[in-house]
């Protein structure tokens, strides 16, 4: 099945409770597949087509802020509608799970894939100091995967976590393995699991708040301060990659997603030739692989950041080798997918040839 | 004296009380708003009905942004004008519960017009409350989408002029017009009188939520005094003169 569709059918399986959306290409299947699924007949799942990305992503905070398992999907353009929203989640401390099936840009821009969306997704992209738990999958069976893992982050962290797909992923067909149908969380559950949830004001407990307003500048710092704690134990322990070829490698290229997968077709090119690369594929974009890439960094001649954008990620890749390796980034961006001979010749190019 | 107080402190004497719901946090309102009269309004409603249990709040972004503070029940405070959206979705996901949204003119017919618009078009269930003052009062009064032609604010201080100002909203009865709204009435709580009808408003609002046929609508035309700089009886006077012509009260829609 397509990329987006696996989004859809992993939603239902693993017992979401609602997903609310509105269309835009590359990534409409996801909510068309949904419809035509009618889980709320099998599930009791809620699937609504919203106003508008702004609107789906308030509704997310407020099914979020009942401690439900809610989600959305949306392409750039709409992605970046959501901003506030998701700031406002990451300051109210609520769970949630945004897939972006990223399309070139700036503006409206083209809707073919792209991957030019990795600062507005691991950086923040709203306003503050916050930051969105990023998965990269690189098949359409992670598209599946990540449907849970990235509910079971965000609830774990209190955090809005993103797939940040892009429309190669989304489009593209390929055999899945699903899992079994789970429960969804029963309202009695969902009030004991999440004691901090709006469900209702019982005599047991006092009234709950979610806000993320505080107008006490010392006691505003201390939350932030909270939050950072929160993120430095999500780099301390969510941070997942995949390496091939690494052990002999005198080169490393670093890409995620699509490009990840055009970048092993290049490794295996530039083997032939002789030229020892390996592929680190970050799997987590926030938390970033910094301490893998910094290892494995020491001990080669030289790294390639390959990603469909004008260089973004190379930014990160960078930091975490401080200067001791040389970086250079290639990409065909703006809606071009590179070839496996184009990177192949990228590296030999900025790494060997000059 | 302090036994003749104790004596007259029986049940059948007592002809009114502070609502168990309402905390005892002291409002951050100014002097004459109207903003704590309706948090009071609400807080009776929700202890009368027994459902403080049952029912979620949505706070909206406006002078009203901790109305949380005030009333003992669940809230979740929106971005502004978002206060809908979220409603949708606690609605759809907790049919069990009561939903409330709270808002200012700014937040309910500006800034968040589309939102309001679509969850009362798709009938979604909950009391939206809508406290128009003609003014942004948290910001510190400039033009509101209710603001009167001639009327004067921040940013429009010679007085708001249709040819350049745009004209006043009547989100009311557009939102009346939907066929997602099963109620919808315009009120104030300048007199005893008009807070005992305001107060009938809310509970019939709430009351419409048990047969979950949509939203149920309730405008409050308010005075805001720092924002129009007036003391609360000369902005009470003046509301009557010109709020009320323009926002006539009364129930619009009832079915
Ligand atoms: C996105 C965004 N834009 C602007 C503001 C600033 N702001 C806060 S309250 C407000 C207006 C509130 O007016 P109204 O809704 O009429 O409520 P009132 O304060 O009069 O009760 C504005 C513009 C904001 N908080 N967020």
């Amino acid at each position: 099945m397509k990329g987006n569709e696996a989004i859809a059918e992993a939603a239902i399986r693993c017992g979401a409770d609602g997903y609310f959306g509105y269309p835009i290409t590359p990534q409409s299947e996801v909510m068309e597949k949904l419809m035509e699924l009618q889980p709320w007949n099998s599930t009791g799942m809620v699937v609504l087509q919203a106003e508008s990305e702004t609107a789906s992503i308030n509704m997310l905070y407020g099914g979020a802020g009942c401690g439900k398992r809610v989600m959305t999907s949306s392409s750039s353009p709409g992605i970046s509608l959501m901003q506030e929203g998701l700031s406002y989640m990451a300051g109210a401390e609520l769970p949630c799970l945004v897939v972006n099936v990223v399309r070139g840009g700036p503006g409206l821009g083209t809707i073919q894939p792209s991957q030019s969306d990795y600062f507005q997704s691991v950086k923040g992209g709203g306003h503050g100091d916050y930051k969105l738990i990023v998965l990269a999958p690189a098949s359409v069976q992670e598209m599946a995967d990540f449907v849970e893992l990235g509910f079971d982050l965000a609830f774990k962290y209190r955090n809005p976590a993103m797939i940040l797909s892009d429309g190669m992923i989304g489009q593209m067909m390929e055999k899945v393995e699903l899992k079994p149908q789970q429960k969804r969380w029963t309202d009695e559950e969902v009030a004991q699991m999440h004691p901090w949830a709006t469900t209702g004001k019982p005599e047991s407990r006092d009234y709950n708040i979610i806000t993320s307003v505080e107008l006490d500048s010392e006691a505003h710092e201390k939350f932030n301060h909270r939050l950072q704690v929160k993120y430095r134990e999500l780099e301390e322990k969510e941070v997942r990659f995949e390496t091939t070829d690494v052990d002999d490698a005198d080169y490393l290229i670093v890409a995620y997603g699509s490009s990840a997968r055009i970048s092993a077709a290049a490794i295996e090119i530039l083997r032939e030739k002789g030229i020892k690369v390996g592929l680190l594929r970050p799997i987590t974009l926030y938390p970033f692989p910094t301490k893998e890439i910094q290892r494995l960094g020491a001990k080669m001649k030289g790294i390639l950041s390959v990603e469909m954008s004008s260089g973004q990620m190379v930014e990160d890749v960078r930091l975490a080798v401080e200067g001791k390796v040389k970086v250079e980034h290639f990409g065909r961006y703006g809606g071009v997918v590179h070839s496996p001979d184009e990177v192949a010749e990228a590296l030999e190019q900025k790494l060997i040839g000059g | 004296m302090a036994e003749i107080t104790e004596d007259i402190k029986v049940a059948e004497n007592i002809v009114h009380k502070k609502s168990s719901v309402l905390t005892d946090k002291v409002m951050h309102y100014c002097p004459g708003c109207s903003h704590g009269v309706v948090h009071k309004l609400l807080a009776e409603v929700i202890e009368e009905m027994g459902i403080q249990d049952k029912t979620i709040g949505v706070a909206p972004v406006g002078c009203s942004v901790f109305i949380y503070n005030y009333l003992a029940i669940d809230w979740q405070e929106a971005a502004h004008g978002r206060a809908p959206a979220l409603g949708t979705a606690i609605s759809r996901l907790r049919p069990d519960r009561y939903v409330v949204t709270y808002q200012g003119d700014g937040d309910l017919a500006a800034i968040g017009t589309a939102e309001t618009i679509h969850a009362c078009n798709r009938g979604e269930n909950m009391v939206m409350i809508f406290i128009n003052n003609g003014i942004y009062g948290m910001t510190g009064g400039q033009m509101a989408p209710t603001t009167l032609e001639g009327m004067k604010a921040s940013t429009c201080p010679f007085g708001r002029d249709p040819k350049t100002d745009g004209n006043p909203l009547k989100i009311t009865e557009i939102v009346a017009q939907l066929p997602g709204t099963n109620f919808v009435t315009r009120q104030a709580v300048h007199t005893a009188a008009a807070v005992r009808r305001t107060k009938k408003a809310i509970r019939k609002a709430f009351e419409k939520q048990k047969d979950k046929t949509g939203t149920s609508f309730v405008e409050v035309v308010s005075t805001c005094n720092s924002g129009w700089k007036m003391n609360p009886v000369d902005s009470n006077n003046w509301m009557e003169e010109n709020m009320f012509p323009f926002y006539p009260l009364g129930d619009i829609k009832d079915v």
